[in-house]
């Protein structure tokens, strides 16, 4: 199924909890309600003509300036070799998002990098904890307006480079 | 009357001081601690090409029986403390090689968040190794840079406590 087709279903099957549809471009994607990301999964991975067995990659993205944080779903079909992308977003000072984790195991630590780097809180998620970053960081280091501790532990953040 | 090389065949005559430290730079046990790509070249140097067991150094994996630890790829701020934990559990005296660039300053991702530039910054550095990676051959050279460090020291003379006024 091309992506005009899967993004058809969608709609049809969720009418205006689907927000928007961008498919000029070279990687089309859908914008999905923040409230309706389960369901809609659910449904892609169930359904016996799209079938997304696989959580390729989930990210996500900082747009300061628009307020909010886009968090991008990749799924892929093994058996029907189709791909789509979904996009969710979040509003930055309440970033809180329904986790995929039961959807597709896989989301379990791509959702723990999600929150350490973007700080976006996922619900249901079984073991929300920081993944990169130390256990008592303070803030998520991806986000626009990050402001780098001087010291960490008595660990000096200051980097002498002849780059700056 | 100098007692070197006066006695015949069988018996050779040193210093104690020289004797502990012929013993302490002919088995130089580095602990296992591979950060990054490194690694790679550190198992390298311990294979049979480089194979710096000629020069008495062995892996072990256990902090508390070696005697040197080669900091071996990027040192992330989470790994620091945990770097600063395992040299506390070094039995002195130790040794700390940092090899190649990331492990000397941060090299390529200093400017990383989540990179410590440097693990001189935690612990105290015996021998730099610059590369990235350190070819073994390098890796070697340092190791035999640091056993003629080793030659230098005196254990049988008092030092003041570290960080003790002189």
């Amino acid at each position: 199924m091309d992506a005009v087709s899967i993004h058809s279903r969608l709609r049809e099957k969720f009418a205006d909890r689907i927000v928007s549809v961008e498919e000029a471009v070279k990687d089309p994607f859908t914008v999905v309600e923040a409230s309706a990301i389960v369901d809609v999964c659910s449904f892609l991975r169930d359904e016996a003509e799209l079938q997304f067995d696989v959580l390729c990659n989930q990210t996500g993205v900082d747009y300061k300036a628009a307020g909010y944080i886009e968090v991008v779903y990749h799924l892929y079909s093994y058996s029907h070799r189709h791909y789509v992308i979904l996009k969710v977003r979040v509003p930055r000072d309440a970033a809180v998002l329904a986790s995929v984790e039961g959807v597709w195991k896989a989301a379990n630590w791509l959702e723990r990098e999600i929150f350490d780097l973007l700080g976006v809180h996922f619900t249901g998620h079984s073991d929300l904890r920081r993944l990169l970053m130390p256990e008592d960081w303070v803030g998520y280091p991806l986000r626009k307006d990050f402001v780098e501790p001087a010291e960490y532990h008595g660990i000096s953040t200051t980097r002498e480079s002849l780059l700056r | 009357m100098s007692l070197v090389n006066s006695f015949s065949q069988g018996v050779i005559t040193t210093t104690a001081d020289q004797f502990l430290n012929w013993t302490r730079k002919s088995s130089v046990w580095w602990m296992l601690f591979g950060l990054a790509c490194c690694a790679i070249e550190l198992m390298q140097t311990q294979g049979p090409r480089a194979d710096v067991d000629r020069f008495g150094a062995a892996p072990r994996a256990s902090p508390r029986q070696s005697d040197l630890m080669v900091v071996a790829g990027t040192l992330t701020l989470k790994m620091a403390l945990r770097t600063k934990v395992l040299y506390d559990q070094m039995p002195e005296p130790r040794y700390v090689i940092a090899m190649g660039a990331c492990a000397s300053c941060g090299g390529l991702f200093q400017l990383a968040y989540s990179v410590c530039d440097g693990v001189d910054k935690v612990i105290p550095v015996d021998v730099y190794v610059p590369g990235c990676p350190p070819r073994p051959e390098a890796l070697t050279e340092g190791i035999l840079k640091l056993q003629e460090k080793m030659m230098t020291e005196t254990w049988l003379v008092r030092r003041p406590a570290v960080g003790a006024q002189a």
